[in-house]
C-alpha cells in the first residue's frame, strides 16, 4: 500500500483543480440548509435537534454523490490515464481504495462544512451533541457506501452519463426499499417477510437507527461490508477489463 | 532484455495480436511498424502489463509478467499513444507524481524531477496546467514522465506523433542518446522516423510479423533496391537504352520523363540484387556520354511496408 498516498493525494487535489469541488460544496452546501429550513421547517419544530437536517441526506446523496463518483474511473478510462495509471507500479487495490478514499474524504470535507447549523442549533437552544455526532457518523457511512456504488457503476463505462444514471437507479432502489411507504406496498403484494428482508438492504433502514443516536454495530457493519463488497466487485470489474 | 514468445490478444472473436515472438536486447532501438489496427498499440499494452494476454509469454529484464507484473513496472517506461496525462495537474505537479508514485522522495524527487524538465525541455511551461499545453508540450511531458526513473526499457507509442520538425528533432535526438544505454521500443507510421533511429525494424500486420531485420536488411527487400539512375545530356535515348539492356545482369531499363530538355533519364534494373554501378560507369565513359547524374539506390523501406502490408487487401 506504499503508493497509496501519493494516488489519494492526486485524486483529492483533482477536485480541488477543477470547478467540480467548489460547485459541489456551493450546491450542497445551499442544499442542505435550504432542505432543513424550509422543508424540514427547522424552526417550526421547535426541537434542538438536527433530525430535520439529516432526514434529507438520503435524497440529496442520491443526486449529489453519483455526481462525485462518476468520473472516478470513467474519466480515467476515456482520457486513457487509466493506462498511465496502470502501467505504474501501482496495484489494483491500491488505485481503487486511494480513489475512493479521496472521494469519500472530499464528501467528508462537504458534511465537516455544514458545522454552522449545529452552532445554529446549539445557540438556539440545547441538543444533544452524541446524537448529532452518531448522526454525522451515519451520514458519513452512507455517504460511503453510495460512493461505492458510484464507483463500481464508474468502472464499468467510460460514459460519466451513464454511470451516473445507473448509480442513481440503484441508489433510488436501496433508499426506497426501506421507506415506510414502500415497505407497506411490498408486503401487501408480497409477505411481510419479503418486506421485511428488503429493507434490511436498505440505506434508509440503517441510517434511520443512527440518527436516532443508536451507534447499533449492525448498522455500521452493514455500511461497512457495502462499501467492502463493492469495491472488491469494483475491483474485479477493473481486472476483468484487462482480459476482456 | 524483452523475451516475447507466441503472444495472441483476441478480443472476442477478433485477433489482434496472433502469436508474435521476438527478442530484444540492450542498446537496441526497435521500430515497431505497422498500418493502423496491425496489432502494435495492443502488442506495447500487454509488454507494459496493462492488457493480459490471452496466451503466451512476454519477459522483461528477465521476469515474466504474468508472474510479476509490478516489478516488470519499475523497469519500464512507458509513453502512452495519447501520451494522456492528469491534465488538471501543472507539469511539476504531475511529475512530482509519477516520481512520488516511482518510489522517489525528498530531494532526490526534486532532483528527478527538474533533470527530466532539462532534458525535455519544459522550463518555461513548468508551471502551467498541462490542461493548456500545446500537443507537443504535451507530448514530451509524457516523455519526461516516462524517463524519470531512467528505466532500462523504453516503450513509446508514437513518441514524435504531432510535434513540429523542430521538435521531432529533438525528441529523435533524445531517443537515440538514450539507446546506446537502454532498450527502447518504438511504434511509429513515420518510416523516416525508423531509418534515422532504429537499429533494428519489425513490420505487423494484421497482428502477424511480416517482417524482422535491420533496416538495411529490409530496405534491401525492395523492389527498387540497387536499381540505377542515370541521366544523360544529349543522346539518343532508344540507342542508349539498347546499349544499356546489353550490359549482363541487367534486367530492364526505362526511360523516365525528364524535366529538362536535352536531358534523358533512365532507370535500370538489374537481374539480381547485384549492383552494377561498376559496369554502368565503363559504358558511359566508353561511349562518352556526358552525365548529369549516376546514383544507385538503396531502396526504399516505404515500398516494403507498403507490399508487406498491403496483400490480401486490395
Amino acid at each position: 500500500m506504499k503508493n497509496f498516498v501519493p494516488v489519494f493525494k492526486r485524486e483529492l487535489g483533482a477536485y480541488f483543480n477543477s470547478p467540480v469541488a467548489y460547485v459541489f460544496l456551493f450546491i450542497f452546501l445551499i442544499a442542505t440548509g435550504g432542505c432543513s429550513f424550509w422543508l424540514g421547517g427547522f424552526y417550526e419544530r421547535m426541537q434542538a435537534d438536527l433530525s430535520s437536517f439529516f432526514m434529507w441526506h438520503p435524497w440529496l446523496y442520491l443526486f449529489l454523490i453519483p455526481a462525485v463518483g462518476m468520473r472516478l474511473w470513467a474519466e480515467e478510462r476515456k482520457s486513457g490515464t487509466i493506462e498511465l495509471l496502470f502501467t505504474l507500479p501501482v496495484t489494483l487495490p491500491e488505485a481503487v481504495l486511494a480513489k475512493f478514499a479521496a472521494a469519500w474524504c472530499f464528501i467528508g470535507i462537504a458534511l465537516l462544512m455544514t458545522f454552522p447549523i449545529v452552532l445554529t442549533v446549539g445557540y438556539l437552544g440545547n441538543p444533544d451533541y452524541g446524537v448529532i455526532i452518531c448522526s454525522y457518523l451515519g451520514s458519513f457511512l452512507m455517504a460511503g457506501a453510495y460512493l461505492a456504488i458510484a464507483s463500481l457503476t464508474s468502472a464499468m463505462t467510460k460514459n460519466q452519463v451513464i454511470s451516473f444514471v445507473l448509480s442513481v437507479m440503484i441508489c433510488f432502489v436501496l433508499v426506497l426499499t426501506g421507506l415506510g411507504v414502500f415497505t407497506q406496498a411490498l408486503s401487501n403484494w408480497f409477505s411481510v417477510g419479503v418486506a421485511d428482508f428488503l429493507s434490511m438492504f436498505s440505506f434508509s433502514t440503517h441510517f434511520q437507527s443512527l440518527q436516532r443516536g443508536v451507534v447499533d454495530s449492525r448498522d455500521v457493519v452493514y455500511f461497512v461490508s457495502m462499501i467492502v463488497t463493492l469495491l472488491l466487485a469494483n475491483m474485479m470489474v477493473l481486472e476483468q477489463k484487462k482480459h476482456q | 532484455m524483452i523475451v516475447v514468445k507466441d503472444l495472441v490478444k483476441e478480443f472476442g472473436v477478433h485477433k489482434a495480436v496472433d502469436r508474435i515472438s521476438f527478442e530484444i536486447q540492450k542498446g537496441e532501438i526497435l521500430g515497431f511498424l505497422g498500418p493502423n489496427g496491425a496489432g502494435k498499440s495492443t502488442t506495447m499494452k500487454m509488454l507494459t502489463c496493462f492488457l493480459a494476454p490471452t496466451s503466451g509469454f512476454i519477459s522483461v529484464d528477465g521476469i515474466a509478467t504474468d508472474l510479476d507484473p509490478q516489478t516488470v513496472k519499475t523497469r519500464i517506461g512507458y509513453l502512452p499513444e495519447t501520451s494522456a496525462s492528469y491534465t488538471d495537474m501543472n507539469v511539476t505537479e504531475f511529475l512530482k507524481f509519477i516520481g512520488e508514485v516511482r518510489g522517489f522522495s525528498g530531494l532526490q524527487l526534486a532532483e528527478r524531477v527538474e533533470a527530466v524538465i532539462q532534458k525535455c525541455f519544459l522550463e518555461s511551461v513548468r508551471f502551467q496546467t498541462i490542461d493548456t499545453l500545446s500537443k507537443g508540450y504535451r507530448q514530451r511531458v509524457g516523455f519526461a514522465q516516462a524517463i524519470l526513473h531512467d528505466p532500462p526499457v523504453l516503450i513509446l507509442d508514437e513518441p514524435t506523433d504531432g510535434l513540429d520538425p523542430n521538435q521531432k528533432h529533438e525528441v529523435r535526438n533524445l531517443i537515440r542518446n538514450m539507446g546506446k544505454e537502454k532498450c527502447i521500443i518504438l511504434s511509429t507510421h513515420i518510416l523516416e522516423e525508423v531509418e534515422e533511429l532504429c537499429t533494428r525494424v519489425i513490420i505487423i500486420s494484421k497482428g502477424r510479423i511480416v517482417a524482422d531485420g535491420k533496416p538495411d536488411e529490409i530496405r534491401a527487400r525492395s523492389s527498387e533496391y540497387y536499381n540505377i539512375d542515370l541521366s544523360i545530356h544529349q543522346v539518343e535515348s532508344n540507342l542508349a537504352a539498347t546499349k544499356l539492356k546489353s550490359i549482363t545482369g541487367v534486367k530492364a531499363v526505362e526511360v523516365l520523363p525528364s524535366t529538362h530538355s536535352g536531358l534523358v533519364n533512365f532507370r535500370i534494373v538489374p537481374e539480381k540484387h547485384e549492383n552494377l554501378l561498376g559496369q554502368v560507369s565503363e559504358l558511359a565513359r566508353k561511349e562518352n556520354w556526358v552525365l548529369e547524374n549516376l546514383s544507385l539506390l538503396p531502396g526504399k523501406l516505404d515500398d516494403v511496408f507498403r507490399s508487406l502490408t498491403m496483400e490480401g487487401r486490395a
